[in-house]
């Protein structure tokens, strides 16, 4: 234990013997872990906000639509097949278990009139669970309700853009409006929701019930899709399998024939799009890993200088009875600490530079304890690693010749 | 009395390339405690070979040596280091101080490298010693503030702390003038006075007077070995030298 604080005391003082020339050759570790963690940590950080953006669609979504049928052999291709109806809708909520909400999707699109001003949207006919799968707040006025769907009621709820369009200056709510001649009473106007992954405006579009937009707007008797919430986000395979398994007793599916309708999830889209920012994560950690690997070299430079530098202190050392081991832990000792302080300075400089990015810029960063643990142990390593050979050289050394070294 | 240095036929050869250099040709030295020993000669002699032989810096091409009543050769490299640390101080011409390191720290060294931890009070035993050579008020001092006779007498306390069999002084007055030589060998025989055995390798026939014992050495092997008859006080010299300063 004496003999370890003695050499850490004996390290330490040739590292502040050189101050200067310690600091500079810290100072390639210090930018490789700094690096390393800044980088990781942008990476993260936009890995994490896809992901919101992604949570904020829905991943506990599911998407209903008809499927391909086939007449004779030949396919007719995606919503050929007979569609879904309301009836079908309760069906599958009366018997599925899984599920948390569930909405059809009726579409129609036209001409909106209504205060004093014209605008060409769509009309999405939906029920009241539809802005729980959405995760659709009301900004002002109230959603429909059970009773608004059940009597056919013209109500309708706009979306943001399609309220600044009409009424750019007044309160819609109570307001009338003509959709395609048919007149619909304002009851409410959704909160703003952006620009969709896509680049889509969400915002442009109104809402009614369903059975409103399918029977007085667009006719016929079949809904375009069927929006499915499940009781959870990892329920959603369980949620998918029962689903299926209800829809294929509903349409009379026999054994063995291929569904006539498909179910897609949003977690699909997670995973791409978080596989892809984990990439991005690995390639920006991984040039920085290639710094921390060049602050290595300059490492064993240094120690190497200073090996030549000090062969005659290692003379000294040897003819008063160190032996190779002593030298060796010495000169490690000395690399090791060097690529130590580097690192914990290193660490600093990325939360000072994380802050200030988080501060002055867009960027949202996220460091993680496990990408600071690893850079520092890998600058330690790399320490230990480009420490070795100075080390040995120096422990080496024929010790009448060391001394007699100019 | 056990003798502190025996060697038997000790050779050393060198090889440059295919031509064979016998710096040593059949050594037979023996040292007894309490001596004060000057080995002789010029260079090329072999001096400082055998110095380095019986100093456990390097291994004999043939022969023993007993060093302690230890016979040397057959150690391995870590034992080597061991002896060096347990049984020998050595003095060096060129002082061989660790720069910017203080007198203090330069004679704890030694101790550092026990293992054995003999010396309890690693600081204490380095105050002594430093005091044995006239310098404990300069402990805080690092080298390029000490004069060479100073630093000298800190690389003769470095030798001592950690109490060995005996001090090898390899051409210890070299880079000194001939004051602080006279001033340096009476340290020598200061400590030698106390039981402390030394032996030194010198090219310089003044100090012949001042050792008990001369070895002179010619071609790798012992010319002469004799008692030195008219022996000098090195300290008397020094006093002589302060008055006739004086007097100029």
């Amino acid at each position: 234990m004496l003999q370890f604080r003695n050499l850490i005391k004996a390290s330490i003082k040739s590292i502040l013997k050189n101050r200067m020339r310690s600091l500079l050759t810290s100072l390639g570790i210090i930018i490789g872990v700094g690096a390393v963690i800044v980088m990781v940590a942008i990476g993260e950080g936009a890995s994490e906000r896809i992901k919101n953006n992604i949570a904020s669609l829905g991943t506990d979504l599911l998407m209903i639509r008809s499927g391909a049928s086939r007449f004779g052999g030949v396919s007719r291709g995606v919503g050929s097949a007979v569609g879904f109806t309301f009836k079908d809708v309760d069906e599958i909520k009366e018997r599925a278990t899984t599920l948390k909400a569930i909405s059809p999707l009726v579409r129609s699109a036209g001409q909106v009139i209504g205060g004093g001003n014209n605008w060409n949207t769509s009309i999405e006919g939906v029920n009241t669970d539809y802005q729980y799968i959405k995760s659709w707040e009301i900004g002002a006025g109230e959603f429909f309700t059970e009773r608004d769907v059940r009597g056919r009621r013209k109500v309708c709820v706009l979306g943001h853009t399609v309220a600044k369009e009409l009424f750019p200056n007044s309160n819609p709510i109570g307001e009338r409006i003509r959709i395609r001649n048919t007149p619909f009473q304002v009851i409410g106007v959704l909160k703003e929701k952006g620009q969709s992954g896509m680049g889509q405006d969400q915002d442009d579009v109104i809402l009614a019930p369903a059975t409103t937009v399918l029977y007085r707007l667009k006719g016929g008797i079949y809904v375009d899709m069927i929006f499915v919430s499940a009781i959870s986000t990892d329920k959603i395979y369980e949620a998918e399998q029962e689903l299926t398994t209800v829809l294929r007793e509903i349409r009379d599916v026999k054994p063995g024939d291929d569904d006539d309708f498909s179910i897609r999830n949003q977690a699909e889209i997670t995973e791409m799009a978080s596989s892809t920012t984990e990439v991005l994560t690995l390639l920006l950690g991984s040039i920085a890993a290639v710094s921390l690997l060049v602050g290595g070299i300059g490492i064993m430079n240094i120690m190497l200088v200073s090996v030549t530098e000090r062969t005659r202190e290692i003379g000294i050392r040897l003819s008063i009875g160190a032996r190779e081991r002593d030298i060796l832990t010495q000169f490690l000792t000395e690399s090791v600490l060097l690529s130590a302080i580097g690192g914990i300075i290193g660490i600093l400089l990325a939360f000072l530079i994380t802050y200030l990015l988080q501060t002055f810029t867009t960027l949202s960063t996220v460091i993680k304890l496990d990408i600071i643990l690893i850079a520092f142990s890998f600058a330690a390593a790399v320490g230990i690693f480009f420490g070795f050979y100075p080390a040995r050289k120096a422990a080496k050394l024929n010790p009448i010749e060391a001394l007699r070294y100019e | 009395m056990n003798k502190i240095i025996e060697t038997k036929q000790l050779t050393k050869t060198f090889y440059l390339g295919d031509i064979a250099v016998h710096a040593l040709r059949g050594i037979d030295l023996s040292v007894e405690p309490g001596e004060l020993v000057a080995i002789m000669g010029s260079s090329g002699s072999g001096k400082s070979t055998l110095m380095n032989l019986l100093g456990c810096l390097d291994q004999p091409t043939s022969g023993d040596y007993f060093l302690d009543g230890i016979n040397v050769n057959s150690l391995k490299k870590d034992e080597y280091a061991e002896i060096r640390n347990h049984k020998i101080g050595f003095v060096f011409q060129g002082f061989n101080l660790l720069p910017r390191t203080s007198a203090l720290e330069n004679v704890e060294l030694p101790l550092f490298y026990d293992r054995t931890l003999r010396i309890k009070n690693p600081k204490q035993a380095a105050i002594d010693a430093l005091a044995r050579v006239s310098l404990a008020e300069r402990m805080d001092h690092e080298p390029n503030q000490l004069s060479g006779g100073e630093q000298q007498r800190v690389a003769i306390a470095r030798a001592l702390v950690n109490q060995p069999a005996i001090i090898l002084a390899d051409e210890p007055t070299g880079n000194l003038d001939s004051r602080t030589s006279v001033d340096v060998i009476s340290v020598f025989q200061e400590l030698n006075d106390q039981g402390i055995t030394i032996v030194m390798v010198t090219h310089e026939p003044d100090l012949i007077p001042y050792a008990k014992r001369v070895i002179e050495m010619r071609d790798g092997i012992i010319r002469n070995d004799y008692l030195v008859e008219k022996r000098r006080r090195a300290k008397e010299d020094l006093a002589e030298m302060a008055t006739l300063q004086e007097e100029v």
